[in-house]
């Protein structure tokens, strides 16, 4: 495999908040699902020496967490964008045209489903189910300030969404 | 005077908070800080959302509904100072009847109570199934009564509550769970996070009934981290809870010990099945076992555990305190109560209904659901979701509860209804449905990991137009036998969304596999691009763009699509400026 070198910003200090959170967690019975979802939201991801770094304090083999961590859709081995698009493909979406908005945000940010665009912005994931099929189409929009739902999409409605994000953070860097 | 403003995921996601903090604002600005604004759950009239509801203080109630952040002013300077409320928004005659139509048990204050306020939960009965529980009743009286009251599971099995408790208290290991399964993965439902987001102490409370009951003390909530507003209220709720003495060491003095905490689910559909659920709470991968041994006997940690869903567990103090006979008169003689429905799809009315087991799907369709939207036909109803079946126009008729559902293919599942009309493809449907599955099959048996791949895979090609009839025989055998070999519920019952289409919807397959044509037109690997030789001016556009050379003609004269060649890409069709490329089927 080939070998990403993934710089991690305060590292220290993230490093010294999951030791904290290890430590409290330690006698738990459990605690590995847990740990995990502590970690990725202090990383924004799992990188691999996070990983090991865990199966170091927890005394728990790299292969179970590898394993652990590959099953459950939650957990990202890769960085994600500033913004996570969780796009719902739920029944009743499908069945209000959930394909169509798909299409539309691939097309305007030119990324896959799982993909991230190259300025780091967005990342879209398909979702199953985000429960709000009385809405449906329905994303949720998860970033540093929280998440927001938007329903009733059209594509073009999501379009002008996307464009809103990308221009308040254009304008928010300069 | 107090103002209510519907919160849930869904009320927020139609512009709630907006709403709500107009409210804050604007009241603050004229100085009318004596009116309370405050949140409530989700009342399930999702297509009215947002609404909000203000109290007078003799408790008079106006509802007003589709409260967008710009009819705050008229509502403030009208009703909040004028005394004369908003006849235009208020709620319409349809929107009442919704809720007047329904019986509500498990739902009973969602919409109506602030969730992150346990005094409100207390004001209406709260808590007082819990005490009588302690003060006046056995634990074996508590088994009993839950018994009595023939409740069943409500998410998805239908195993009787209360014998299920009765053997978690009869085992002989001391140490024991009480597991609220919170998972509500089966896209299309969400009555489960309505609960949790609009009366979480109702559920805790049921979880406690059930901790002493069975002499458990320690109770874990499952609940999907893609809910976060649901586990944020739990948490508040768990917190309140204990600050009250309701949860924790010597509950109400009684001397009885009962706590609970929360696991975030990770993503996998699969852990709505019991035993992977507990794999999962252990900090495992999600994947079922063999069984038995049954989780009533080994669940979580290898001890009895008993594993309940949000729903049944928010029926219990009504049972506790209203007593089983009462409970038992609602629904039907083997289906006792009421059950909550997501209706949802093409369906002019979208919400969260609560009706007694045994309504009809005419009734909750036809009646509650104000029908098919847009004034199209009424074609199928998923119930069950990926489990589940479709049920067609000549159920409509058919009680729902758990038997009747059974004995035509469906199951209740979690509740989830989606209404299709006419221009629905129930292949396209079904093949939704098989790849949901295929994504979310653990692996670990080889009927559902491989079984289901296959059976994509074949309705991909009927889909894409490379079916034969061959390919039907091929998917009704493939169905039959992961149903019966594969290891849990998710493998058994993987196929039956192909086998409940397949029978009520044979013609459809079959017009997609011979005439190649998709009746509903909804798939695109059926459709076929045409370019009208009236309309088409032979300007060559059409011929410059397409990428793989498919478009013949000379200048000044009709062009036309070699449908060999064409790959479907409807570039021709964009470029065209006399709209004379069509894409039919």
């Amino acid at each position: 495999m080939e070998k990403e070198v993934i710089v991690i910003e305060n590292a220290t200090e993230k490093y010294a908040a999951l030791d904290a959170f290890i430590e409290d967690h330690l006698e738990m019975a459990g605690n590995l699902i847990i740990i995990l979802q502590e970690a990725q939201s202090i990383f924004g991801f799992l990188p691999r020496e996070v990983t090991a770094h865990i199966a170091k304090k927890t005394g728990q083999t790299q292969a179970k967490i590898y394993g652990v961590a590959t099953f459950y859709t939650q957990f990202r081995l890769t960085p994600i964008g500033k913004n996570l698009i969780m796009l719902c493909q739920g029944t009743a979406c499908h069945v209000n045209g959930s394909q169509l908005i798909e299409e539309a945000v691939c097309e305007e940010l030119e990324i896959k489903d799982g993909e991230t665009t190259a300025d780091g912005l967005f990342t879209l994931n398909n979702v199953a189910c985000l429960g709000c099929c009385s809405l449906a189409p329905v994303m949720m929009i998860q970033n540093a300030d929280g998440e927001e739902t938007y329903g009733n999409l059209t594509k073009e409605k999501v379009v002008e969404i996307l464009r809103g994000i990308r221009e308040a953070d254009t304008s928010a860097a300069s | 005077m107090r103002i209510l403003i519907g919160q849930g995921s869904c009320g927020i996601a139609s512009g709630a908070k907006k709403t709500a903090d107009a409210f804050a604002h604007q009241l603050q600005v004229i100085g009318k800080n004596q009116v309370v604004v405050d949140k409530t759950g989700c009342i399930g009239i999702c297509y009215l959302e947002p609404i909000v509801d203000v109290y007078e203080d003799d408790g008079k109630l106006t509802r007003y509904t589709k409260v967008t952040e710009d009819k705050v002013p008229r509502i403030i300077e009208e009703h909040i100072i004028g005394g004369v409320p908003v006849e235009e928004f208020i709620i319409s005659d349809s929107g009442q009847e919704f809720l007047e139509k329904q019986t509500r048990i498990a739902l009973k204050n969602c919409g109506l109570i602030d969730p992150e306020n346990i005094d409100d939960y207390i004001n209406v009965g709260g808590y007082e199934a819990l005490k009588k529980a302690l003060t006046q009743m056995s634990p074996e009286q508590i088994c009993d009564e839950i018994s009595e009251s023939k409740l069943r599971g409500r998410g998805g099995g239908g195993f009787p509550t209360g014998r299920k408790w009765q053997q978690v208290r009869q085992q002989k290991e001391p140490v024991k769970y009480v597991v609220c399964n919170g998972d509500e993965g089966d896209p299309g439902a969400f009555m489960d996070r309505s609960i949790m987001e609009g009366d979480p102490h109702r559920m805790l409370e049921g979880m406690i009934i059930a901790g002493i009951a069975t002499g458990s003390q320690t109770g874990y909530i499952y609940v999907r981290a893609e809910y976060p507003m649901a586990v944020h209220r739990l948490k508040v709720a768990i917190e309140q809870a204990r600050e009250r003495g309701f949860l924790g060491e010597n509950i109400l003095g009684s001397g009885v010990n009962f706590d609970i905490r929360i696991n975030l689910g990770a993503g996998a559909f699969v852990c709505g099945e019991g035993s992977a659920l507990t794999a999962s709470i252990e900090g495992n991968r999600g994947m079922p076992r063999v069984k038995p041994p049954r989780t009533v006997e080994k669940g979580l940690f290898e001890k009895p555990t008993v594993l309940n869903n949000v729903e049944t567990f928010a029926n219990v103090p009504e049972i506790i305190l209203y007593g089983a006979t009462k409970f038992a008169q609602v629904g039907t003689e083997k289906s006792s109560g009421t059950k909550a429905f997501a209706l949802t799809g093409n369906v002019n009315n979208t919400g969260l209904i609560e009706v007694p087991m045994g309504t009809t799907l005419r009734q909750v369709v036809m009646d509650i659901g104000g029908g098919v939207k847009n004034g199209k036909a009424f074609k199928a109803v998923q119930i069950g979701g990926p489990s589940g079946g479709c049920l067609t126009s000549r159920h409509l008729d058919l009680p729902l509860d758990f038997d009747s559902l059974k004995s035509v293919g469906a199951m209740i599942g979690s509740g989830g209804l989606v209404v299709m009309d006419e221009d629905t493809c129930m292949v396209s449907i079904a093949r939704f449905f098989m790849n949901f599955t295929n994504n979310e099959s653990c692996g670990k048996c080889v009927p559902c990991r491989e079984g289901t791949h296959v059976m994509l895979e074949i309705l991909d090609d009927i889909v894409e137009g490379r079916g034969t009839e061959e390919s039907l025989d091929m998917l009704m055998d493939l169905a039959s036998t992961i149903s019966e070999t594969a290891l849990c519920g998710l493998g058994k019952t993987a196929p039956s969304p192909v086998m409940s289409t397949l029978s009520e919807f044979k013609d459809e397959y079959l017009a997609h596999v011979i005439d190649k044509r998709c009746p509903a037109k909804q798939c695109p690997g059926l459709a076929r691009l045409v370019i009208d030789p009236v309309r088409c001016k032979g300007c060559g556009k059409c011929i410059r763009f397409c990428p793989v050379n498919a478009i013949r003609g000379s200048l000044k004269n009709p062009h036309y699509i070699d449908e060999d060649k064409c790959i479907k890409c409807k570039v021709c069709m964009e470029s065209c400026a006399f709209d004379a490329i069509e894409y039919v089927q």
